[in-house]
């Protein structure tokens, strides 16, 4: 068995989890960012399959996958609860993922594969108006990632893969609550426009690695698995 | 670029037994009575929210921060569909508890005190800030005579303060007088002796209440109580 590599230490972003004990890390966090579409589930499988093969221990995270809160966030969406609600919620979320998930499996060794983390949640509130300082401290507590990579698809083909998983554009994804425009499909292209900008923005601070997902399945997945197996390997047995 | 608010708020703060809540209805009372038009919101009551708070503290999953956050969601839901809606429309919103509380609860189960107050500097200040000061002991006798058992946050069991319940609480307790008492000059608290009766704190409360809102807000007490 592979190990990822021997123990070290959390490293948080800004102030932390004062309460947590943050020695004895011996896993990875490798964290995949994109938009709906962009290919990022299909790309997490083939990631863990190829990893689980080579030995690691994988898990698998995600936004809005806690028990406990998950169905609170719809429940806000369905009462149209208002921004700072709704990203104090997902904060709330990814908090209670992150300490009862992603940390746990961190000291156990596991190779944790996040299907999306904070920088999709400061992208959408940057958007919509909230100050980037209150995002930035609101994730402070959050753990730096030892690789993130960010799908960047153009809008435009974005848009025709929606089409092939759904026959509609979700209300949210659109930006269809920031009166961007009437039509849907426009609204649509200006919100993933602006998302995206986010991402660039956002690119040096948080170290994102920006892959080109605009191309075939295969082909991003090579560019991926090139860059995960290098990282691995260069902190093999260094800690 | 922010507009002048017309409304008022007026909050109380305090320990669980330290008689706001008591006071802070009194006040409600007297001010409708007065023709001021009033609106009461308290902590952890939001609809969409209060549900699974309390779901992840019966499960006993809730770390300090998920805590903090789904608290901070709460009062993030109130604030935004009431309370700021509500004094841009000039009402007076009374709030028992407001942001103090979570000042002194988050960062006495060791969340980050900078952390807490960035996530709620949204949040416009109080107009008054009552804070209902009273010895531990004296609010832990008025709420341990009226209940049976401590709920398991309530009690400040997930800090490991104390095996025994009534023991961990009035440790948490203490802890939380500590952190309003270093509140009181830097926020602003208008301080309110909780150990006299209920009838002292309520006319120091109101005399207080009327010196800080406008008189044209009274618009029965104008009618009843003519300028001499």
């Amino acid at each position: 068995m592979k190990r990822a590599s021997q123990a070290r230490t959390l490293r948080f972003y800004g102030h932390g989890i004062p309460y947590v004990d943050d020695s004895e890390i011996k896993g990875r966090l490798i964290v995949i960012e994109g938009p709906d579409a962009s290919g990022r589930s299909t790309q997490i499988g083939m990631i863990t399959a190829h990893l689980e093969a080579a030995g690691h221990a994988v898990i698998n995270v995600g936004l809005k996958r806690s028990e406990l809160i998950s169905e609170g966030i719809l429940e806000a969406k369905r009462n149209f609860a208002g921004r700072k609600t709704l990203s104090l919620f997902y904060a709330a979320d990814f908090a209670d993922q992150l300490e009862n998930k992603i940390i746990p499996a961190l000291r156990a060794g596991y190779i944790v594969l996040a299907d999306r983390y904070i920088y999709t949640l400061m992208a959408r509130e940057a958007v919509r108006g909230i100050s980037r300082r209150w995002s930035h401290n609101l994730f402070s507590f959050a753990l730096v990632p030892d690789l993130v990579f960010y799908l960047d698809v153009e809008p435009e083909e974005l848009v025709h893969r929606v089409f092939q998983k759904n026959a509609y554009l979700d209300y949210y994804e659109s930006g269809a609550d920031m009166g961007l425009s009437d039509d849907m499909f426009e609204s649509f292209l200006i919100y993933q426009g602006m998302i995206a900008k986010e991402f660039r923005k956002m690119k040096k601070r948080y170290s994102l690695v920006i892959i080109n997902g605009n191309r075939p399945i295969p082909e991003i997945n090579a560019d991926l698995q090139k860059r995960i197996d290098a990282f691995l390997a260069s902190v093999q047995g260094k800690g | 670029m922010k507009k002048a608010i017309p409304g008022k708020l007026i909050i109380v703060e305090g320990v669980d037994g330290s008689g706001k809540s008591t006071q802070i209805r009194l006040l409600e009372k007297w001010l409708k009575y007065a023709g001021v038009p009033v609106y009461f919101t308290e902590w952890n009551s939001s609809e969409t929210v209060k549900e699974i708070t309390s779901k992840g503290k019966k499960k006993g999953l809730l770390t300090p921060i998920t805590f903090s956050l789904l608290h901070a969601t709460d009062f993030a839901d109130r604030y935004e569909r009431h309370i700021l809606p509500l004094l841009h429309a000039g009402y007076v919103v009374l709030a028992d508890r407001y942001i103090y509380t979570a000042f002194a609860r988050d960062v006495v189960r060791g969340c980050h005190p900078r952390w807490v107050r960035q996530m709620y500097d949204f949040a416009v200040r109080p107009d008054i800030a009552f804070y209902f000061r009273v010895p531990v002991d004296v609010a832990f006798d008025r709420i341990v005579k009226n209940r049976p058992k401590l709920k398991y946050y309530e009690a400040g069991m997930d800090l490991n303060l104390s095996n025994d319940p009534y023991e961990s609480y009035r440790i948490f307790q203490g802890r939380i007088v500590e952190q309003y008492e270093s509140m009181i000059g830097p926020e602003n608290f208008a301080v309110i002796d909780g150990t006299t009766d209920i009838e002292e704190q309520q006319r120091q409360v109101r005399q207080k209440v009327l010196e800080t809102l406008p008189k044209s807000m009274f618009k029965n007490l104008q009618k009843e109580a003519p300028a001499k």
